[in-house]
């Protein structure tokens, strides 16, 4: 999209403030609406409307490939072991009361701020990983197309 | 094109509801991520659709008959802001009520999906997880040396 000026300085434009969005509905789950879910759609927008404007091989340089891939599992790895550490504290799988010796809604609010975290790596992990799966897959279309 | 606008207009709706977390999503993922992914699935297509023989008189009467069906099932849903609804008589109740008490956070829907139903959603980003992997196997992305894999397929060519 060489030639696409205005979608040029609009994305670059955008990109930052959407990034930014996507970790205030991230970590500002607890307060208003939205959580890991939302974030990480969002997050993965982010990156994508990157690639789509400028080019696959330039959002490839901020995530690459390998990393997406191991974002899936890293998330959900992270989510079952916030559960499993309530284990080793004697409570109930997933009861984050555990997760803070002095108070149990302190515990609570640090294993809800970590499952949406994992929700949020896995989603936007998933999501890049399939753009990126589609799009490598098709030959690129020349400008004079567009 | 047109599923955004359905999305986007769904996403009102349910804002009209008060589900602001669910218009959230039905906004960020209906009206804008599946739009992506559709566009980059039918560029992998040929441009022509290939003719069809068959004649579109039975699907017609399915779709019409699912349709009348499904306007059939809402006859007996509870009205647009009634009281008495099942999901507002079972356990919301207990929730909204225990909330604040057991986890001290204002999004009540959070504290349900983190902590009271945390299994579930422990399940939801395993679905999530594996419909990825899924594609990904599909495709043919996973390989860990996808370089050589193109250079095979070059030298095919």
């Amino acid at each position: 999209m060489k030639h696409h000026l205005i979608l040029r300085v609009i994305t670059k434009l955008l990109v930052g403030p959407i990034m930014l969005f996507a970790f205030y509905v991230q970590f500002h789950g607890d307060y208003s609406p939205g959580g890991g879910f939302q974030a990480g759609v969002i997050m993965a927008v982010g990156i994508i409307i990157y690639g789509i404007v400028f080019d696959m091989e330039h959002a490839k340089k901020v995530l690459p490939p390998w990393f997406v891939h191991k974002m899936l599992a890293f998330g959900v790895l992270l989510y079952t072991f916030t559960g499993v550490i309530s284990f080793f504290r004697g409570k109930n799988f997933l009861d984050y009361s555990a997760l803070s010796p002095h108070s149990a809604i302190h515990g609570q609010h640090y294993g809800i701020l970590i499952i949406e975290l994992g929700v949020g790596i896995t989603v936007s992990g998933v999501m890049i990983a399939i753009y990126y799966a589609f799009g490598s897959r098709t030959s690129e279309i020349n400008d004079a197309e567009w | 094109m047109l599923s955004g606008v359905f999305s986007l207009l769904s996403a009102l709706l349910l804002i009209t509801l008060d589900a602001v977390d669910v218009a959230f999503t039905e906004a960020a993922v209906g009206a804008g991520i599946s739009i992506v992914l559709m566009l980059s699935t039918l560029t992998l297509t040929s441009r022509r659709e290939k003719k069809s023989k068959n004649s579109n008189l039975i699907p017609l009467v399915i779709v019409t008959l699912t349709g009348l069906v499904l306007i059939y099932g809402t006859l007996d849903m509870p009205n647009f802001g009634a009281a008495d609804t099942p999901s507002q008589i079972h356990v919301a109740r207990e929730y909204i009520k225990r909330t604040p008490e057991d986890i001290h956070i204002p999004n009540i829907v959070t504290a349900i999906l983190g902590s009271y139903r945390g299994y579930d959603t422990l399940g939801e980003t395993a679905v999530i997880f594996t419909a990825g992997i899924g594609v990904l196997l599909i495709l043919g992305r996973l390989s860990l040396r996808p370089r050589r894999r193109t250079k095979k397929i070059e030298k095919v060519l």
